[in-house]
């Protein structure tokens, strides 16, 4: 997946309306109508927001008879999942090497502490 | 010995912020340490295929750090700003020179636990959702391998 692609999936998604009906989405595809009706805009910007996810590839709107329903495409969120994740692993690893070297500290000044324990 | 919680991350869909979230065996005043110390630094934070040389490392507000890695010859400098170094936190900037525009603001947070254990949070804010993506897809290009190979080195040669 090239860097654009993710990086319009998530500006498709910066929007609170579009992130609210892709939330919405994932209950069910919907008409356009049946999506518009929670929100106080107008049709028309609306079909801009769906525009914007569908160039996101977020959404599809497969054709058939009309109203067409809008379909969320779960796969795009897969893909984003397994750039987080590998980002996430890494984190995890260097975070594994931070252990070592608290546990190594850890060692260390109890050590310190035993000898001047013994000292006192 | 308590069972390590894994990294967490979250990219926020609102602002281009990646947040990183983990708990340590180890207090807030060693988690200060390990972050500013250079050689401990040093230690952790490039993998294994990397080696990280320090090459300017000032842990006060208002000092400035520089660290090269080296990969097959090859070398990548980071740079940036401790902004600000109290016991609970660090404010810094990171920069990576290849690209010395971009510039991610860093908050690192080191809440006590107790029981000499502390959970460290970080948020890297950049400027652009693009750039963060970018940052996210460099999470691709290391190995996952290489960290439990150092693990295992650390463990074998007694630093553990």
């Amino acid at each position: 997946m090239a860097v654009d692609e993710l990086s319009r999936i998530f500006a498709a998604l910066a929007d609170p309306t579009r992130r609210d009906m892709v939330t919405r989405l994932t209950a069910g595809d919907a008409t356009v109508n049946q999506l518009a009706e929670p929100y106080q805009i107008s049709l028309q910007a609306v079909y801009k927001h769906l525009r914007v996810l569908e160039g996101a590839g977020v959404v599809t709107r497969p054709p058939g008879p009309q109203p067409r329903p809008v379909r969320l495409e779960a796969e795009v969120f897969d893909l984003m999942d397994k750039w987080i994740e590998r980002y996430r692993r890494q984190a995890e690893q260097r975070y594994r090497r931070l252990d070592a070297v608290l546990a190594h500290l850890n060692d260390t000044e109890t050590s310190n502490d035993e000898q001047k324990g013994s000292a006192a | 010995m308590s069972t390590i919680t894994e990294t967490t991350i979250e990219a926020d869909p609102n602002v281009p912020i990646i947040r990183i979230t983990r708990e340590f065996a180890g207090t807030p005043e060693q988690l200060l340490r390990a972050h500013t110390d250079p050689k401990l630094f040093a230690q952790w934070i490039g993998p294994s295929s990397l080696q990280t040389r320090i090459e300017e490392w000032d842990a006060r507000s208002g000092g400035s750090w520089r660290f090269v890695s080296t990969r097959d010859g090859e070398e990548h400098a980071f740079r940036g700003c401790f902004h600000e170094v109290r016991p609970d936190r660090i404010v810094q900037t990171f920069t990576y020179e290849g690209d010395p525009d971009g510039v991610a603001l860093e908050t690192l947070w080191f809440e006590d636990l107790g029981n000499g254990r502390t959970r460290l949070r970080t948020q890297s804010l950049v400027d652009s959702f693009e750039s963060r993506d970018a940052w996210l897809k460099s999470g691709m290009e290391v190995g996952v391998n290489e960290g439990y190979a150092k693990l295992e080195e650390m463990l074998a040669d007694g630093t553990v």
